[in-house]
Parts: structure tokens; sequence; C-alpha cells
């Protein structure tokens, strides 16, 4: 039990340091995931990664809409509670990868995992993957898409700014990339918290 | 016999004329309902539009206040929309505070002003610092049948065309704003945002311009704003079934069509127009 909580707060100190220059294009920042913290719910999942309202909880409504097998559970009521502990970009994303988590601690059978990849575009027209707060304010264009884990196809996508189809196509490309790398971390961190108990 | 299926297996019903690549009301997978245009209706109005597509009616009426310049942004003014999806368009609505969906389609056209840079809103400012234009849009469903949001996007454009404003100048001994009935300019619009939606089927079938019932029945959807230029001001797709790359570039072809076919209608119409 010791051991487990070493790891977790092993796992939350890295997020505060970004001060590491990332190269042009790939990389995410440092995750962090601690699953069933809470004991009344069903389940529960906080996930850090990195140091509008009624639109956003319909974006990600609609996508656990998607992927949730609600056949199976008639007459039941999934609510979803996400609450921001901090926010250093990309919002919307982490908030989708939680509710991922989360209903995947709570044992909801869905048809795919679910993860959100923000992208931003700077004036150049260079890509950055998962970016700062600062980065988002002073960029040309932030996308935000969630991909499924199947076939990593478009599940939800919202975008602000100006930008033409090609890099549109270019962000799309680099974040179903970026989503292969957030679904293996999904697995890690399930295997790790299995292995235990 | 037909209305019989269609009430009981409504899903199935559909299917049978998708096989054939066509819908209920004969269109093909691709085409869009007929769509007309008024502009200057509301006299009242300092700018308004009413755009039909098909049964879907949407009117857009366009007051100008005054207000002061925002703190932040002392040189800038204001635009503020407002989408409102009365009891009477669909029964689908109560009366009372806005629902979920009204209050997405107006982030969603607040979004489109936005990212479009739809109007340059240092044009609103009158004196820096101390007066700018506040344009209040407001955007009211009159018939709800599907695809609100390529509705309102258009209505709301050939408003602003049709927007005129007084020239007003400040009197420097009294300090008070002089407003010249006489002397009306139009709005500079810099770009002409156009809205085309699509609704996901079984997964794999992309239809544009959804009904009411369509909208129901799909899987998902998908609306893509463009500019005259290609350049994407929004891609909305709000969940639902995913969607691989190809199946987004062909939406983004059909939206390239449907600008030219909506710009083009806007233009004639205001050429048809007398001046006032």
């Amino acid at each position: 039990m010791e051991e487990a909580m070493r790891a977790n707060s092993k796992m939350r100190a890295e997020p505060g340091v970004e001060s590491s220059p990332r190269g042009p294009g790939c990389s995410l920042r440092h995750f962090a995931c601690e699953q069933n913290l809470l004991s009344r719910p069903d389940g529960s999942a906080s996930f850090l990664q990195g140091v509008a309202e009624k639109s956003r909880e319909r974006l990600i409504r609609n996508t656990c809409e998607a992927v949730v097998l609600g056949a199976l559970h008639p007459r039941t009521s999934i609510t979803v509670v996400l609450q921001v502990i901090s926010d250093a970009g990309s919002l919307l994303a982490c908030c989708l990868n939680a509710a991922c988590m989360a209903l995947v601690d709570a044992g909801v059978p869905m048809r795919a995992l679910f993860c959100g990849v923000t992208c931003a575009l700077d004036s150049e027209g260079t890509l950055v993957l998962d970016p700062t707060a600062k980065q988002e304010k002073e960029a040309r264009a932030v996308l935000t898409f969630a991909l499924d884990s199947v076939e990593q196809k478009l599940l939800m996508s919202t975008t602000k700014g100006l930008y033409s189809d090609a890099e549109l196509q270019q962000c799309l490309a680099a974040a179903q990339a970026a989503s292969q790398r957030v679904f293996r971390f999904y697995r890690e961190s399930l295997q790790r918290r299995y292995s235990k108990s | 016999m037909a209305a019989g299926f269609k009430t009981v297996e409504p899903l199935e019903y559909y299917r049978r004329f998708l096989k054939e690549n066509c819908r209920p009301d004969g269109r093909e997978l691709g085409e869009f309902r007929t769509t007309t245009v008024n502009i200057g209706s509301i006299s009242t109005a300092d700018g308004s539009a009413l755009v039909k597509l098909g049964n879907t009616t949407v009117i857009c009426g366009i007051k100008a206040e005054f207000a002061a310049p925002p703190t932040d942004a002392p040189d800038k003014g204001y635009v503020v929309p407002n989408v409102d999806l009365p009891p009477l368009c669909s029964s689908r609505f109560r009366s009372g505070p806005p629902g979920e969906e009204a209050q997405v389609a107006s982030q969603f056209i607040a979004d489109v002003i936005e990212n479009s840079q739809i109007i340059q809103k240092e044009d609103l400012c009158i004196s820096p610092g101390k007066l700018s234009w506040v344009l209040y849009c407001d955007i009211i469903c009159l018939d709800y049948d599907g695809n609100i949001l390529d509705a309102c996007t258009f209505a709301l454009l050939a408003a602003l065309k049709n927007v005129q404003l007084p020239e007003v100048t400040i009197n420097e001994e009294t300090a008070l704003a002089e407003v010249n009935l006489n002397k009306k300019s139009y709005l500079n619009i810099r770009t002409h945002p156009v809205a085309t939606s699509f609704a996901v089927f079984d997964d794999t079938l992309l239809i544009v311009d959804p009904t009411g019932e369509e909208e129901h029945l799909a899987t998902g959807t998908l609306t893509v704003v463009m500019d005259e230029e290609g350049k994407l001001c929004c891609l909305h797709k709000p969940g639902g079934s995913g969607l691989t790359g190809a199946k987004l570039q062909d939406c983004m072809s059909r939206a390239v069509t449907r600008h030219k076919e909506v710009k083009k209608l806007m233009d004639e119409v205001i050429k048809s127009m007398k001046p006032k």
C-alpha cells in the first residue's frame, strides 16, 4: 500500500516542471493518473497533464454517449462529474481523458476507449501538440480532437481560429499518432493498478 | 402502408431509401434543400434577414447601440449574438430560460464571428476608450426542421451585410455624441463564412443538410464553416460516430461548393434590393 502511495506521489511531482523545451511536432507533456481515489462514487480518476460551459459539457457528453454501450443499461443514468483542479492548457483534452479513465474505472461497458488531443498552430504554421496555456493564447488556431482507440477515427472536434484544409489534415494525422501514446499510457496505468490488487 | 412502416421502424424505412442513394424527400445525399433569403424585411432593425432552408426558417435582426468599450480593448466594439429557439418552432422546446441547444447554438455563432473575423471589432469603435457600437444580433428560429446552424450562420451573414450604421461625431464642447441619421454607411464585411452541416448514418454514410427527422435518426453530426479562401473557421463535431480523414476530405470539398452556391444567392439578392 505504501509503495503504491509513493509511486503516486512520484508521478505527481513531475508535472510542475515544464521548462524543458519540446521539439516542434510530436511530444506530449508528462502525464499522471490516479484511480479510485474517491470512495463514494463507483469510479473516479484524476488525470494530470502538464502543470465556455454548456458547450464543453455537451462535447464531452456526446463523445461519451458515442462510445458507451447504453443499450446494456436501460433506465440507468450515468453521471460524469469533472472537477478542474488546475488548468495549464489543453483543458478539454484533459477532461476527455479523465472522463474515459473514470468510465473504465467504473466498469461501464464501452465499444472503444477515447482520448483527447489538442494541437495549436502558430502564426508561421508550426504545429505544437498539447500546448500550454501561453501557447494556446498566442496561437493562430487551436484544434481539439477526440479519437477512438480502435481505428483512431475522429469522434469529436472543436476548433478555434482560422486554418486551411491541409493544416487540418496535418493536425489530425499528428493527433492520431499522439493518441497512440495516450492509449499506451492508459494500458500501462491500468496494468499497474490491477497488478497490485 | 408506408406510413405505418415509417412509424414502427423509422430507421429501417430510412435505410431503404439510403440504399438507393436518395432520401424520402427525393433529394440526393449531397443535395441541399431549396434556400431562400429575404434581406431587410424588418424596418425597425438596423439590419435583418430571413432565411428558409426547406422548412427550417430563421430570422436574424441586428440592433446597434452605444456602449463603453471594454477596458482591456479600448479600441474595439462588441458583437453579441443570441440564438433563440422558442416553443413555437418545435414541440421539443419549452418556454423559459434558453435550453441547452439554444445555448450551444449561441456559442457556435459567437465562435464563428470570433474565428472568422467577419467584422473587425476596431471598425465598431467611435471614440477609443469612450464610445463604441455594440451590435446585438438576435437570431430567432421560427420553424425547426433540422440544420439550424447552417440557417443561423447564413441569416447572420446576410443581416450583417444589410446593417447600415449612422455617422456619429463627438461634440467637443458638450462631450455628447451626435448621430447623423441621414448619413449611413454599410459595415465592412471582411469574410463570408458559410456553414455546411452533415449527418452521419450507421457510422459510414454522410448526408448533407439533414432534416429534423434525419437528425433524430443520425448517429452523429458535423458542421464545417468555411470562408471564401477555403480557410476553415470552425469544425464542429460534437461527438457521435467516428469519421476517417478521407471522409473529412469529402466534407471539405462539399463545403467549398456550398460556399459558392450561398455566396451567389446572397449577391443576387443584395443586387436586386432597391437602395433605401
